[in-house]
């Protein structure tokens, strides 16, 4: 690609690198240095500073959060080229991006391939902004990883849908605005019966209720809908559309949840330096524990080379211009080392790394404990390990399904 | 795959095509039905020096092509994927040694006819059973080598021995004072206990104190090179199987159980992978060399050792017989686990380089 490139080209990028260094130096500002991106997550509304606003704003007005979306409905309208060198520009600067969760990640991406200018036009724009939370009402109690199993049930009513049910695993559910959700609109087709549409969190009829989890922490919610009405607007394409669109949407889930860049960061600590801090050592310097050594160091390796395989598909797909088939393989790995990871951290401290709450544990011990309870969901949401290896299984390895 | 440049695809694509069709498992059998003490064909080992093999990692004022150990790496690799019996990989060590510790003299002596084929070569380091480098007895007086090396690879066919001695390497042509046990092992390659009394030894001088180890971590990415293609093998020769057994009616890709079995060999394959091209990458880059040699082999070690197993596993009774390839995987596999080191020496010098 580089050798076709036409000089002038190259001078247009250098140019908006230099905008974008102007733009850096005007609003990421010193105070925003070592902050974070408030409202990616969904843990929760954090209170942003005035200065974060600020950022948001200026990030937002410009659709850099979203730089490849289209111009039209808020997006940067940036090349993959420019959008690279925004990406530089921040890292070196030091500076995040202020727009964030379900509704980049997700929610917009399968909106621009499926909604209709209308919809684009309403509900693309807030997102680039970062005004607006975005929950997602996939999962029921009876529909898991059997996903296309729903029940909530979306009844036709000429000018309005009337939907009724419960949904489960809503992350966010109780800080959301609205919710993409994926409903039964015919009960006699189970996949060509679902449809895929918006709701309105703030519609009567919508009750959300936090699940505690085994961390302590209610990033889950139970959402309830009980005659809630729903314009035909916010239908997303066709009524029995709504598996093809909402697999779709999985597919940024999934990347988003195994995404090399986020993985490089997991890294972490040695646990072998950990180790050295909570256990003896010997005349050589080593653990004096030579079981617990030998046991860090197998983990260590396998890290190495997932750390090592989480590289080398991100290079791959950029080689080869599309998704690296190793996908679902990242996400199987990965959240499975992350999981040996934490046990280990706890075992390495002994009981001091299992404290709930108290000052006699430090912030770090603290959170390992709430990390370690959590974590045990990775390998259960988006896609779980047993639905990863039915993928690799059949469409990378061309198995056949079970008769 | 690691992204590879457009001479690297070629080699690798030449070594596929030759291994494919010159070289299937069925010409390993040739060579051990033969028993001869070298155990390769030397016309094929002539054949693949013809084609540059033997000079990959030589700079081209030696006849070689200098591509590095990455382009090394991906010949090995097709050239595991059959079994190809030969002593490239002892060479291409051996080579590496007089590269990085050689004299002037020395490299024009020796790098050329090890390009060529000519010379055969091999590294002699273990004086036991147990890859152990800190535990070298041998020693050099006056010129003279003496001391016993155990379970030297390709011992047989090597005109040229690198031998680890308590000061250093040396070189020890084949000849006076050199003599060898043959130690059958189950992959039935050359392998001998090599006895040098008083043979006629010349220094590498050059390479540092860390000499030794850096031509061990060669040795390790090669042999995980080699495992990487029969991990390859094994797991494809499987699924394919998988594909067309029928048993209750249906074909055994069918089962569930099966499928999610293969996926985790799958992961386990691609992690082996991504070691072993880093470590290879890490020789030709010359950073972080000790650590990516370490987790390149013992990633090799642990994946080679369950895909090999479930190899069997998976085939059912046909796995089991000398008719059938596959279980010629194992016994190489559990050989190379051993060399260089086992996966518990690999997680102790990981340990180490980790400082705990």
């Amino acid at each position: 690609m580089a050798t076709q490139l036409e000089p002038d080209v190259h001078a247009d990028e250098e140019a908006f690198r230099t905008e974008v260094q102007q733009f850096l130096a005007t609003h990421f500002t010193d105070e925003l240095k070592g902050s974070a991106n408030a409202l990616a997550g969904v843990d929760g509304p954090t209170d942003e500073t005035p200065a974060q606003t600020k950022w948001r704003e200026a990030v937002g007005e410009r659709g850099w959060g979203t730089p490849t979306w289209p111009k039209e409905y808020g997006g940067g309208g940036l090349t993959k080229a420019q959008a690279k060198i925004v990406d530089q520009e921040f890292a070196k600067a030091g500076a995040y991006n202020p727009i964030g969760g379900m509704g980049v990640m997700m929610f917009g991406p399968t909106l621009l391939e499926y909604g209709n200018e209308k919809q684009k036009q309403e509900h693309i724009p807030p997102i680039c902004r970062g005004e607006i939370r975005w929950c997602q009402g996939y999962s029921e109690p009876n529909a898991g990883s059997d996903l296309a199993n729903l029940q909530t049930f979306a009844e036709d009513k000429g000018d309005h849908y009337i939907v009724n049910g419960q949904k489960t695993w809503t992350s966010g559910g109780q800080w959301a605005d609205k919710c993409f959700a994926i409903v039964r609109t015919d009960k006699s087709d189970k996949h060509r019966g679902i449809s895929f549409m918006l709701l309105d969190m703030e519609a009567p009829g919508v009750e959300v209720r936090p699940i505690t989890m085994i961390s302590g922490t209610s990033p889950f919610c139970e959402t309830f809908f009980t005659d809630v009405k729903v314009p035909k607007e916010n239908l997303v394409g066709e009524e029995g559309q709504g598996w093809t669109i909402g697999k779709r949407l999985l597919q940024h889930e999934r990347t988003n949840i195994s995404g090399g860049g986020r993985l490089a960061s997991m890294m972490g600590q040695s646990l072998g330096d950990i180790a050295k801090k909570y256990g003896d050592t010997d005349a050589q310097g080593e653990l004096a524990d030579k079981v617990l050594r030998d046991r860090i160091a197998d983990f260590e390796i396998r890290w190495n080379s997932f750390l090592l395989t989480a590289r080398r598909a991100v290079e791959e797909s950029k080689a080869q211009g599309g998704v690296s088939e190793i996908s679902s393989v990242l996400k199987k790995l990965g959240t499975k080392l992350s999981q040996e990871r934490s046990e280990l951290l706890i075992e390495i401290r002994g009981l001091q790394g299992l404290g709930w709450e108290g000052d006699e544990f430090t912030k770090g011990e603290l959170d390992a404990v709430r990390g370690w309870l959590f974590g045990k969901a990775t390998t259960i949401y988006g896609g779980s390990t047993e639905i990863q290896n039915n993928i690799i299984a059949k469409r990378v390895l061309g198995m056949l399904d079970h008769q | 795959m690691a992204v590879l440049n457009e001479e690297q695809e070629m080699l690798r694509d030449m070594a596929r095509d030759w291994a494919t069709n010159e070289s299937p498992v069925a010409e390993f059998r040739k060579v051990r039905a033969a028993g001869e003490p070298q155990a390769y064909n030397t016309g094929a080992y002539a054949t693949m020096a013809e084609m540059g093999w033997a000079g990959v990692i030589i700079p081209e004022a030696q006849g070689g092509s200098d591509f590095g150990f990455m382009s090394a790496g991906l010949v090995v690799e097709e050239l595991g994927k059959t079994l190809t019996a030969s002593p490239l990989v002892a060479t291409t060590i051996a080579a590496s040694a007089i590269i990085l510790g050689g004299s002037d003299e020395q490299k024009a002596k020796w790098l050329s006819k090890l390009a060529s084929g000519e010379t055969v070569a091999t590294l002699a380091v273990d004086e036991g059973a147990h890859h152990d480098p800190s535990a070298i007895e041998a020693s050099v007086s006056g010129g003279k080598l003496s001391g016993k090396k155990a379970f030297v690879h390709e011992a047989h066919g090597a005109d040229l021995f690198v031998v680890a001695a308590k000061d250093g390497l040396y070189l020890v042509e084949k000849g006076d004072g050199v003599s060898l046990t043959t130690r059958k092992l189950t992959d039935q390659r050359s392998h001998a206990d090599v006895s040098f009394d008083g043979a006629a030894a010349e220094k590498l001088e050059g390479g540092g104190d860390t000499l030794l180890d850096d031509v061990l971590d060669r040795a390790r990415v090669l042999a995980a090179a080699e495992m990487l293609g029969m991990a390859q093998q094994v797991f494809d020769t499987t699924l394919d199987y998988l594909k067309q057994r029928v048993q209750f009616n249906q074909v055994l890709a069918t089962f569930q159980s099966l499928q999610h079995r293969m996926a985790d060999l799958f992961a386990d394959l691609a992690q082996m992978r991504s070691a072993v091209e880093a470590g290879l990458q890490a020789v030709d880059g010359g950073f972080g060399v000790a650590r990516a040699a370490t987790v390149a082999k013992a990633e090799a070690n642990r994946v080679l050792h369950v895909i090999s197993n479930q190899g069997i596993q998976l085939h059912g009774g046909i796995g089991m017989t000398d008719e059938y390839d596959i279980g010629f995987y194992v016994k190489r596999a559990r050989v190379l686990e051993a060399s260089w080191g086992s996966t518990s020496y690999l997680k102790d010098r990981f340990a180490k380089l980790g400082s705990y």
